[in-house]
């Protein structure tokens, strides 16, 4: 197995660059949690005010909605969230300087530009196993639309949490290319 | 007539849901374990590898598999000699699932209005229940979780007679490479083929409670369902998405008659969190 580059929160652009689809990242530092509800409300207040709930320059956003921490947990289980349902409104976030979002599944034409256009990498967690990918959060705080519950925004403080590079900044596409390797079928 | 009590159900239930979620069935681990040898891609026999552990992890310290703990959905078998009494059979299922979210550290995962204001109902009930009445004294509960990104990329079709067999395993095919990475494969994949519009779709859950390897009675749609289990994993689409050989798990179908006009077809896609148990009470 290829050696998993480790990267830190906030990104920059000189990382951004390093980074190609397929390639194994750990990422450790503060990330922000949002998904469905957050991003709507989020983004119709941004029409609104032109204020987000956080600065997203630099910053990650990990779709997820964690289950409740048991007694001596610092999170529940903790796997990612489909991203194509975000991508409505991740082409205006990454217009005000995220760099990175982490999902599972394929992002649509429009984010795949926009992460051209504006220096942005989407990564892929392994859905599904939500119970290992929790013992790389160590610290979590509360940001924002906490009536939201399971889909309030949340600070998560990531520890060589594991991810692949999905989509970079060249058009690289790791599902697309993966799949092709293996493909002998076509419906 | 015998009688069940309503605190024994809704104790059964939460029972049931906890174990459900923390616990994937023996049969699929095993089958997932199986793979591994015969998983093409490096990557994929990682991924594998990672879902087994995952398994065990979360069987080990009690925690959800997944964190969508999913829209509880119930199927419920109830022996016309039975009665339940100190409440309605309705109420207790959904005591138990309010009871399996508090007291298992389940995700809420429903919301009151699907179109407006959205809002949780904080304990995942309502839960979906279908019932039926059969005959004996017992009652049978079947429940599974269903997690929002599978059950999102779920087909059904009203395809034509003249489709035929060839229309409805193009159709089946098409909806397991469009769910791809979505629905966090490998799959097990439900079809129901007949019955209406909605009957197919709630067939083709039903079949996902089928033994992973265990064959429909009829040896033509048996045959049918290891063809397609082995085009499936022709496709490409691999663990999680990321490419590979092993899409599909197993693919189960169940039939049903339908109108003369008619050949309606389901696909509920599974994702690994395969989480579904049967109780009799």
């Amino acid at each position: 197995m290829v050696e998993a580059k480790k990267i830190i929160t906030p990104l920059t652009d000189d990382v951004i660059e390093t980074l190609r689809a397929g390639d194994k990242v750990l990422i450790s530092g503060w990330v922000y949690t949002a998904r469905d509800a957050a991003h709507k409300r989020m983004l119709e207040e941004y029409e609104k005010t032109g204020q987000l709930p956080f600065d997203v320059k630099g910053q990650v956003i990990y779709y997820v909605g964690p289950t409740p921490a048991k007694p001596g947990q610092v999170i529940g289980s903790a796997g990612p969230t489909t991203a194509y349902r975000m991508d409505k409104y991740t082409p205006k976030l990454l217009e005000l300087g995220l760099k990175g979002t982490i999902g599972k599944g394929w992002r649509g034409p429009e984010v795949k530009e926009a992460l051209k256009k504006y220096k942005a990498v989407y990564f892929a967690a392994y859905g599904g196993t939500a119970a290992l990918l929790s013992k790389h959060i160590t610290k979590v705080e509360m940001v924002a639309y906490e009536d939201l519950g399971p889909e309030a925004i949340r600070k998560l403080y990531f520890e060589d949490f594991p991810v692949i590079v999905a989509n970079d900044i060249y058009g690289g596409d790791v599902f697309e290319e993966g799949q092709k390797k293996y493909r002998k079928l076509v419906v | 007539m015998r009688e069940i009590h309503y605190n024994d159900i809704v104790k059964a239930v939460k029972e049931m849901v906890m174990d459900a979620e923390y616990k994937l069935p023996e049969d699929f681990i095993q089958a997932i374990k199986l793979s591994v040898n015969r998983e093409e891609s490096p990557l994929g026999r990682e991924i594998l590898q990672e879902i087994i552990q995952n398994a065990e992890v979360a069987e080990k310290e009690q925690v959800a598999y997944c964190q969508d703990t999913g829209y509880p959905v119930f199927f419920v078998e109830v022996g016309q000699d039975v009665r339940v009494v100190g409440g309605s059979l309705r109420d207790a299922i959904n005591e138990g699932v309010r009871q399996a979210t508090k007291e298992g550290y389940l995700r809420a995962s429903l919301a009151y209005d699907p179109l407006f204001d959205r809002k949780n109902t904080g304990d995942n009930t309502p839960a979906l229940i279908y019932f039926d009445i059969v005959p004996g004294d017992k009652i049978k509960i079947m429940f599974a979780a269903k997690g929002g990104g599978s059950e999102n990329q779920s087909k059904q079709a009203m395809l034509k007679p003249a489709d035929g067999i060839e229309g409805v395993k193009k159709f089946i095919l098409q909806s397991i490479a469009n769910a791809g990475p979505n629905a966090c494969p490998p799959f097990t994949v439900g079809v129901g083929i007949g019955g209406t519009f909605d009957y197919s779709a709630v067939l083709a859950k039903k079949a996902l409670f089928r033994h992973i390897g265990e064959r429909h009675p009829d040896p033509r749609i048996a045959k049918l369902e290891e063809e397609l289990l082995e085009l499936a994993n022709q496709l490409g689409v691999g663990p999680l998405g990321f490419g590979g050989t092993t899409t599909a798990i197993d693919i189960k179908i169940e039939i049903a008659p339908c109108h003369i006009a008619s050949l309606p077809v389901a696909v509920n896609i599974q994702c690994h969190a395969a989480r579904h148990k049967e109780i009799e009470i």
